[in-house]
């Protein structure tokens, strides 16, 4: 035997690198990476679209009320001078609606009707000196308009308008978890509809690999994990590559359109430091659904084949999706921790914590703990590429029809 | 250095080698694909892997660069265990030949370079002197798609020797090759070894094996019968003797040995192993009339038969008819 040792490979990272370059490079300078980033716009446009007519619809329908508790007389005149006003105005008028006949000198307690939140803000006392009670936000959107309407009602000139006493109100913390929880179900949604969107790139990858038989000279040379890895970061680069160019795109539509992002409520851990969440846990989700199609993909030889293969994952990925939302909504409770326990639901789990709990500890623990999954899985998926594929002669074959038979008894 | 129990000794035992394996197998489906194969490759020589399909020499070449594990036995290469540990040392031609169709034959090369740990920008500028000695300086920025098959076959071969390896192995390479381009490819190994360099490669031509091996390992049925050099393999099968007689019969030709067939005045037989001397005097002595004698050694092909058998000399033959010819 030699007596030498003599010693030279890449690291793990390096040769990850080398086959990484070489794909996103490959990808982003294709002309089909140019018909994939245009493809998902078309939808995103008629989505936006629709979103302003749909807007419309539920804003008419869940427009921000104010109720009125005042003497049955006052009440009258209130609504009638709001209606006269409507449209001749000029600004944007509360709608209002008679909550409670006040009878002079009897008390109303405004703040413990607001609580049966049917209405947005309660006006009280009288035309000449209204009391408007309500969330900051409302109060002093209001003031002005309730001013003029007063005034209408009390058939007084422009500069002897009523001046509006106003009690705030501080929204209830379920009323702030409720907003929240559409944050969090807008971040899951928009994750999902991503990760749908970007993680079938992983699939066809490695069968044009075989197709080309390049997979062998990349598996004599370096580790498989670095080739699984190298995938995994290039589609991974080219997933964010495709974002940016979409987000820039949905951005621009929606400041054209008009500011949408004011409607959500704020998340717990503020908008930058979910934004920022965000792409960890896309780049978490991605890497962890990909592992598995990478693995898909190493034992399909065909397009045909990854498609039958990879439909169970993609189920899965719904399920996984639907299980993460509704954990969403039972905080702090075991379905919530197995949410996030579960490598594939965790990124949602989490993203969702993000917008729900300011607490930053635990999301360090899952991007760990997410990480270590990544690992395995890709492991795993290279031990089983190198016992299942790499095999000359006919067992291959044999195998792959004796699994695609399996696939389809199942299915049948 | 001995490929089993039954291989004589070759001599090469304190020469280093750079490949070492012992009772390597694999299994795939319950199928003994590889059986228990010792190989020993000495640095520097040129070894030859030769049998028919499916006999596992992919397989074995597969496990000896850690492409798959074995499901026993043990491996050094280039005196490391696991073959990654060298792998920038060690240059590959699988037998499915593969290039992104996209890429740039320049880039397609320094690309394969850069998975054996040369720098792109090294690997590109060596990429362009090795086409250029090739004669492909032309078609360097061209798309693989772009080039002919042949073409494209060579600029994998610059790929598999742009890091310029310690140890180059080669699957099948002679394969789909026309005749110009093998011999180019021949010398190209020849070259290598020439350089210190150990090449190996795989083949189910004997010509090629012939031609170009110090050693060879006799591989069939998953089991290697035979691993050594060409020279020992040949002096397994006792060399031919053709002798020619005036004299039809006498008291001569009892000294024949027992396997002698007669036709006409010629008479073929093995060399006995007491030489050829006791017969010439036998032959003398009995007024044989000797008109002519020649002792041919056994080729390849026949050593081959001797070893493997002949259902496994009859696939190989069966499986390269054209090339068996050359």
């Amino acid at each position: 035997m030699s007596k030498s040792v003599e010693t030279g490979r890449l690291s793990t990272f390096a040769a990850a690198m080398v086959v990484a370059r070489r794909d996103f490079t490959a990808i982003l300078f294709s002309r089909s990476f140019l018909f994939f980033l245009l493809g998902p716009l078309f939808p995103v446009v008629v989505a936006v679209m629709a979103g302003g007519v749909g807007q419309r619809v539920q804003t008419s329908a869940e427009t921000p009320r104010i109720g009125i508790a005042m003497s049955g007389e006052d009440a009258l005149r209130m609504t009638t001078a709001r209606d006269s006003l409507a449209g001749s105005a000029g600004i944007p008028l509360p709608d209002m609606r008679v909550i409670a006949e006040v009878r002079p000198g009897e008390a109303f307690d405004a703040r413990a009707r607001l609580a049966k939140a049917d209405t947005t803000a309660i006006l009280s006392g009288t035309p000449a000196s209204p009391v408007l009670t309500g969330p900051q936000r409302w109060v002093e959107e209001w003031r002005g308009p309730v001013s003029l309407i007063a005034a209408q009602a009390e058939g007084n000139g422009p500069r002897d308008y009523a001046k509006v006493e106003t009690q705030v109100v501080v929204a209830k913390r379920g009323e702030s978890r409720s907003g929240r929880l559409k944050t969090a179900q807008g971040a899951q949604t928009l994750l999902f509809l991503l990760m749908m969107i970007l993680a079938g790139m992983v699939l066809s990858n490695l069968v044009e690999e075989k197709g080309n038989k390049i997979i062998e000279i990349l598996a004599a040379a370096i580790p498989m994990d670095a080739v699984f890895f190298g995938k995994l970061f290039a589609m991974l680069g080219v997933s964010f590559v495709g974002i940016a160019v979409w987000g820039s795109m949905v951005g621009a539509l929606v400041l054209a359109a008009g500011s949408a992002l004011p409607s959500l409520p704020a998340p717990a851990v503020g908008w930058p430091l979910l934004f920022a969440l965000g792409v960890v846990y896309f780049a978490m989700a991605y890497l962890l659904v990909g592992s598995l199609f990478l693995a898909i993909g190493s034992l399909a030889t065909t397009v045909r084949e990854v498609q039958t293969m990879s439909m169970p994952v993609t189920m899965l990925q719904l399920i996984n999706f639907f299980f993460a939302s509704f954990a969403m909504t039972e905080a702090g409770s075991g379905l919530e921790i197995a949410a996030i326990v579960i490598p594939f639901s965790s990124p949602f789990a989490m993203l969702a914590r993000a917008a729900l709990d300011p607490g930053l500890v635990p999301h360090v623990l899952a991007i760990a703990w997410q990480l270590v999954c990544v690992v395995v899985f890709v492991k795993l998926g290279s031990r089983l590429f190198r016992k299942r594929v790499m095999q000359s002669g006919p067992a291959p074959v044999r195998q792959r029809r004796k699994l695609l038979s399996r696939l389809r008894t199942a299915r049948g | 250095m001995a490929g089993n129990a039954d291989a004589p000794d070759t001599g090469t035992d304190t020469v280093p080698l750079a490949i070492e394996a012992r009772g390597l197998v694999k299994r795939f489906d319950g199928f003994a694909a590889v059986d228990g194969v010792d190989i020993s490759v000495p640095e520097g020589a040129i070894y030859g892997i030769l049998g028919p399909n499916g006999a596992g020499k992919t397989t074995t070449l597969r496990m000896l660069l850690g492409i798959i594990d074995p499901d026993s036995g043990t491996r050094r290469i280039l005196g490391a265990d696991r073959p990654h540990d060298v792998a920038t040392r060690i240059g590959y031609l699988p037998e499915e030949r593969g290039l992104y169709p996209a890429m740039k034959a320049v880039d397609a090369i320094a690309f394969v370079g850069a998975l054996r740990g040369l720098p792109l920008k090294t690997g590109r500028a060596r990429a362009r002197e090795l086409l250029e000695e090739h004669g492909l300086g032309y078609a360097a920025d061209r798309q693989i798609r772009q080039l002919s098959k042949g073409m494209a076959q060579q600029v994998q071969i610059i790929g598999t020797l742009v890091h310029r390896p310690r140890l180059v192995v080669f699957d099948e390479p002679f394969s789909g090759l026309d005749a110009l381009n093998q011999g180019r490819l021949e010398r190209m190994m020849r070259d290598l070894a020439a350089t210190g360099t150990t090449v190996i490669f795989s083949t189910h031509v004997i010509a090629h094996a012939e031609r170009l091996c110090d050693e060879v390992a006799i591989i069939a049925g998953g089991k290697v019968p035979f691993a050594g050099s060409v020279d020992v393999a040949r002096d397994r099968i006792p060399a031919q003797v053709r002798l020619e007689t005036r004299a039809i019969d006498g008291a001569w030709r009892a000294a024949l040995p027992a396997d002698a067939r007669n036709e006409g005045q010629f008479w073929y037989f093995s060399l006995p192993e007491t030489g050829i001397e006791p017969l010439l005097r036998a032959l003398i002595e009995g007024e044989a009339g000797i008109l002519s004698l020649s002792i041919e050694r056994a080729g390849l092909h026949d050593a081959f038969v001797a070893i493997a058998g002949e259902a496994a000399a009859r696939a190989l033959e069966a499986e390269s008819p054209v090339e068996q010819k050359r």
